[in-house]
Formats: structure tokens, C-alpha cells, sequence
């Protein structure tokens, strides 16, 4: 915008009409006035639901976190008591290693099966659309669909995972009902779920990469995987690292596979933080605990959300 | 596109060895695709039609022995299929349109207006996105239940859905660069032909910017359709639930296909929208994340 007042000026001085009086201050700022006014007024529907919905909760998660909220009642100011109690319930352990361990996991099943995916995918010559459409259809499939299609899927007696299993003369296993394989088998259906944006974003990346650096790699005798190595990834680290923190911040937020699926059992062995707030709010009735633990989601998300946004915006200067 | 050079040469490919390894690697893929993507799929909708004695059983049969039809139809019937997609219909449309409207104007406003403070006003939208949306919810429910000086509560109101899906930064943002762009002569020689603000945003800018807001469009359907959290939260009266919420709340005492016709019914919507408009789709998540 800049730009074009800038390029504006010049002109207008060099207009052949010198003796064209300028009109009187007073109307100009009077038009000007009706210029805001109408600029306004186009913004304000936004900028009411933002203020409402964004900006104002924002504030009041940090405030209630220091306060003894119920609705109805007037608050009252505790000090950090709501971190402390919060940080001496056992379930709060439970929840935060259950949500880093369903995000490692998430980044070691997630992502290295789309990049492969994808990189074997822009190798096939035929039936391109075909392949597209169908990684993608189980991320139009409703979340709530997906997690009780595989809650089915996980029942340990007519279920179909240990009946695959079964079927490959493999021991069966207990999913999503034991304390152990509980998280893992959420970690499969949430990749399951989502994994078509990530393959789609991951095949746009790869046809970006310039012929000619492959061609050089295998002129100079590179095989595939040193190819793969020194050509796919550095071209495509910027969307590899861009996807990876979008996981991040994505992962660390799941609600609804665990409260579909398991209930947060077997013995808390599925709580996540995010059903943790939940619970705060709708089973203990404690909203100064649940906005105590949403402050502190808040906290960690919004360094990688940062870290993604500094990337983005540098990613479009270049 | 399809002739460019990737991983391997077209050379390795034409030979015999490379020939045989494609196909066979072809193959693999589509097999592993059909049976991870497809069967699932394929799994719930015959499932539906089995009988109830016959999902129960090991091992499973893969196709019904008797196509039972009464599985979809008793969904329909006891689980108030109608209402609830009704409901999920009305809070999606209501979204759709109240951020089709509120945020392409903010974003017009934004981009060519040139209000005092513009640029306060757009960092506070773009620092939203810093904000994860459910690290939210719980104040931004207690937001909706009273709201602030005028103490409405819109629980169990499709508002509580519609206004809150205005404060996407995301999308306001995606327009407002959209809006950027558009040629400034063919918009300076609008005005000075005498075209208001609002005349030039409807003849002018909404015509050129019909790709824009055709995915705008898809996103705020997709979003309210998938979501689950917030209606869980704001809709406790079963009557207005949309289909996500009533799914998870009835799933625990119905009979097993009747469930699964139910679900089948649920993902119906999205998915035909997915199939008819899948290559815009598809093409505008390849495009949206590569270039900014």
C-alpha cells in the first residue's frame, strides 16, 4: 500500500493546473472522517467476533487461571493455587506424558509413512488421480466416524485388527483396550485419519524440485538413496520442517480419539491434556483448574506456533 | 508436469529390469491403497447391511450373506438421523455464510479501505494464529454462555457456532491477500466512474475473487462438519446436536450395524462433496502450502 501512495506523489506535483485551489481543510477532513467511518464499518462484524471469540477469551483464560471461577458466582482471586492443584493431581502426569508420547510417536508413525508415501507416489506414472483421491477420502470422513469405525476395528473379539492378525498367524493383540498398546493404536487411527493433507503437500513439494538436480546427482553416480539424500531432502526441508511443527501443534491438541475411543483408559493410560481440560470443566465444575492447564498448553503451542509462523512468512520472501 | 524428471530417469524406467520393478512396485501400491484406504471404507458400509448375528461373528464374512437394508433404515428412524443432519446442515450453511459475509468484508476493508489503526488491526488477527483453537475453548465457552455486557447465553444456539466461526485469521487472511492483488487501476477507474465501496466489492471484487472464496467456502463447510469438541460443548440438548455429537452420545446403547449404518450416513455428505469437487480440492491444498 505503501507502494502506490509513493509512486502517487510525484505525479501529483508535477500537475499542469498549480492555480486549482485546494479544497477547504475542514471539508477534506470531514470526507476523510466518512472515509473511516465506512472503512469501519465494513470491519466491525470481524472485528466484534473477534474481540468476543479470540481476543477476550485469550485474556480470560490467564485471568480465571488465577482465579476460583464457577459461572453464577462472582470470582474470586487464589493466587496460583489453581497451577498447584492442578500440578498435584496425579492425572496431570498422566496426561502430559500420554500427550508428548502420542506426539512422538504421531511424528515417528505420521511423517516418515507420508514422505515415503509420497515419494513413491511421484515415481508412479499411472493412475495419479486415483491414488489422490483415495489417500485423501479418509480425511473427509468425519474424526467422530474414523475413531468409532475403529473402536470396531479394535474390539478384541469380532474386531478386524486382530482378525488381520489372526489371518497372518500373528498373536493378537489387545488395542486400544490395553494400558500398554492403548496410545500406539490411537496413534495409528489418527494417521490414518489425516495422513491424505499431509501426502497431497508432500507430492506438491517433490514435483518443485527441478529434473536437472537429479539428472547431475546420477551423472556424477549417485544411486537412489544417495539421490534421496542429497537432492529430495534438502529441496524439500522447508516443507518437511514446516509440517513437522504443524504436527506438532496439531498432535498436542487430540481430544477426539481418546474420548471416543477409550475413554482416556485403560487406568489413564490415554488421558491428553486437552480431555484433562475437559474434564475440569464439565465433570469437576473447576474452571479456574481447567484454564490453569489451558494456560499451559498455551504457553508450549505458542512457541511452536510462533516458530511456525517465522517460518512461513520467511518462506514467502524468498 | 507429468514429463519431468524425478527420482528415477525415464531411461531406468524403459528397461526391461525397470520396467518389471515398476510394474511390480505399481501394483504394491495399489493393492496397499485399496486395502489401508478402500476396505475400511468398503468394511463399514456392507457391515451396515449384515445382519446383527452376523457382524458378531469369527470369522467375519466379507460380503453379507443377506443384504439387510433395515440397519440403514432403523439409523434413520431411531437414532432422529433427520434432525441431527438437519441441525449439522443449518450450523454449517450458518457459518459458511456468516464468515463468507463478515470476513470478506473485514478483509475488503482491510486491503482497501485503509482504516486508521489497519495495521494494529491485522496484527491482532494475524496473532491469533498463534493461539492454538482448543487450548481456547473453555473461556471461550464460558464466553458464549454469558456473553459480555449484554449476558445472552447462546447455548444450544447455532450462533454459538456461526459467530465464532467469524474469527478465522486464517481465512481472513487468505482473502485480505487475495484482495491485494486484484489489478488497482480496474478498481481506481471504478471509483472514479463514481462506484461506491459496496458497489465496487459486489460488480468487482467478489466476481474476480470467485476462486478465493470458493475454497474459503470449502474450508468453514469441512470445519464445522468435522468438528466435535465445541458442539460437544455447546449443544447439551440432545434435540440440537449435530450428527458428530449425536453419534458419540447414542453409540453406547444401540445395536451395533445400526450404529454403523448411522456413521455411513454421517460421513455420506462430505465425502460426495470431497468426490465432486475433488480435483479444486485437492488442487488448492497442493497450491496452499507449497507458495504461500
Amino acid at each position: 500500500m505503501t507502494r502506490t501512495t509513493e509512486a502517487r506523489r510525484p505525479v501529483e506535483s508535477l500537475t499542469v493546473h498549480p492555480v486549482q485551489a485546494p479544497p477547504p481543510a475542514g471539508d477534506r477532513r470531514r470526507r476523510r472522517l466518512a472515509d473511516q467511518a465506512r472503512a469501519y464499518a465494513f470491519l466491525l462484524g470481524g472485528l466484534v467476533c473477534f474481540a468476543l471469540f479470540s481476543w477476550y477469551p485469550a485474556i480470560r483464560a490467564v485471568v480465571i487461571a488465577f482465579q476460583k471461577y464457577t459461572p453464577g458466582s462472582s470470582p474470586e482471586w487464589v493466587g496460583t493455587a489453581n497451577f498447584t492443584r492442578v500440578l498435584h493431581d496425579p492425572e496431570f502426569t498422566a496426561a502430559w506424558r500420554n500427550t508428548l508420547t502420542f506426539t512422538l510417536l504421531a511424528l515417528l508413525i505420521g511423517f516418515a509413512v507420508p514422505f515415503v508415501m509420497a515419494l513413491v507416489l511421484n515415481e508412479l506414472r499411472h493412475a495419479r488421480a486415483f491414488f489422490r483421491v483415495v489417500v485423501y477420502l479418509p480425511v473427509m470422513i468425519p474424526p467422530v466416524v474414523s475413531a468409532l469405525l475403529w473402536k470396531w476395528f479394535y474390539d478384541p473379539g469380532a474386531g478386524l485388527a486382530n482378525e488381520a492378525l489372526r489371518f497372518l498367524h500373528l498373536p493378537t493383540s489387545n488395542w486400544s483396550n490395553g494400558a500398554d498398546t492403548a496410545l500406539v493404536s490411537l496413534v495409528i487411527v489418527a494417521t490414518w485419519a489425516n495422513m491424505g493433507g499431509t501426502v497431497l503437500i508432500y507430492l506438491a513439494a517433490l514435483q518443485s524440485i527441478p529434473g536437472e538436480l537429479y539428472e547431475a546427482a546420477e551423472l556424477d553416480g549417485a544411486n537412489i538413496r544417495q539421490r534421496v539424500r542429497h537432492v529430495t531432502i534438502p529441496q524439500t526441508r522447508f516443507v518437511i520442517l514446516m509440517l513437522m511443527l504443524l504436527q506438532i501443534i496439531a498432535t498436542m491438541q487430540v481430544f477426539t480419539e481418546p474420548f471416543v475411543i477409550t475413554g482416556g483408559g485403560p487406568e489413564n493410560a490415554t488421558v491428553t491434556v486437552l480431555y484433562l481440560i475437559y474434564k475440569y470443566a464439565f465433570l469437576y465444575n473447576d474452571f479456574g483448574g481447567a484454564c490453569a492447564l489451558s494456560v499451559m498448553l498455551l504457553v508450549l503451542l505458542g512457541v511452536f506456533s510462533a516458530a511456525y509462523l517465522r517460518l512461513t512468512r520467511s518462506g514467502e520472501d524468498t | 508436469m507429468s514429463d519431468t524428471r524425478t527420482l528415477l530417469s525415464p531411461a531406468a524406467l524403459a528397461r526391461p529390469r525397470g520396467r518389471a520393478a515398476y510394474w511390480s512396485v505399481f501394483t504394491g501400491v495399489v493393492l496397499l491403497f485399496t486395502l489401508a484406504f478402500l476396505f475400511p471404507v468398503y468394511w463399514m458400509v456392507t457391515g451396515a447391511a449384515k445382519s446383527p448375528d452376523e457382524i458378531a461373528r469369527t470369522p467375519p464374512t466379507l460380503v453379507p450373506e443377506q443384504w439387510h437394508l433395515s440397519g440403514y433404515t432403523d439409523a434413520w428412524d431411531l437414532m432422529q438421523l433427520p434432525a441431527h443432519l438437519w441441525n449439522t446442515v443449518v450450523q454449517a450453511a450458518g457459518a459458511w455464510l456468516f464468515q463468507l459475509v463478515l470476513c470478506t468484508a473485514a478483509a475488503y476493508a482491510l486491503s482497501q479501505l485503509r482504516p486508521a489503526f489497519g495495521k494494529v488491526v491485522l496484527g491482532g488477527i494475524l496473532a491469533t494464529l498463534m493461539v492454538p483453537a482448543q487450548a481456547l475453548v473453555v473461556p471461550k465457552y464460558l464466553t458464549v454462555a454469558d456473553l459480555p455486557l449484554i449476558h445472552v447465553s447462546l447455548l444450544n444456539d447455532p450462533l454459538a457456532i456461526w459467530l465464532p466461526a467469524v474469527a478465522n485469521a486464517f481465512n481472513l487472511y487468505l482473502l485480505k491477500r487475495f484482495f491485494d492483488q486484484l489489478p488497482r487501476d480496474v478498481l481506481e477507474a471504478a471509483e472514479i466512474d463514481g462506484a461506491g465501496k459496496l458497489r465496487i466489492l459486489r460488480s468487482i471484487v467478489l466476481p474476480m475473487s470467485r476462486p478465493v472464496l470458493g475454497v474459503v467456502s470449502i474450508f468453514a463447510l469441512v470445519a464445522v462438519w468435522q468438528d466435535f469438541l465445541w458442539p460437544l460443548m455447546v449443544f447439551s440438548d440432545t434435540g440440537r446436536q449435530p450428527i458428530s455429537v449425536a453419534l458419540v452420545q447414542l453409540s453406547q446403547n444401540i445395536q451395533l450395524t445400526v450404529l454403523i449404518a448411522a456413521m455411513v450416513i454421517a460421513s455420506i455428505p462430505m465425502v460426495a462433496m470431497f468426490l465432486l469437487f475433488q480435483r479444486h480440492i485437492i488442487a488448492g491444498i497442493s497450491a496452499g502450502s507449497t507458495k504461500g
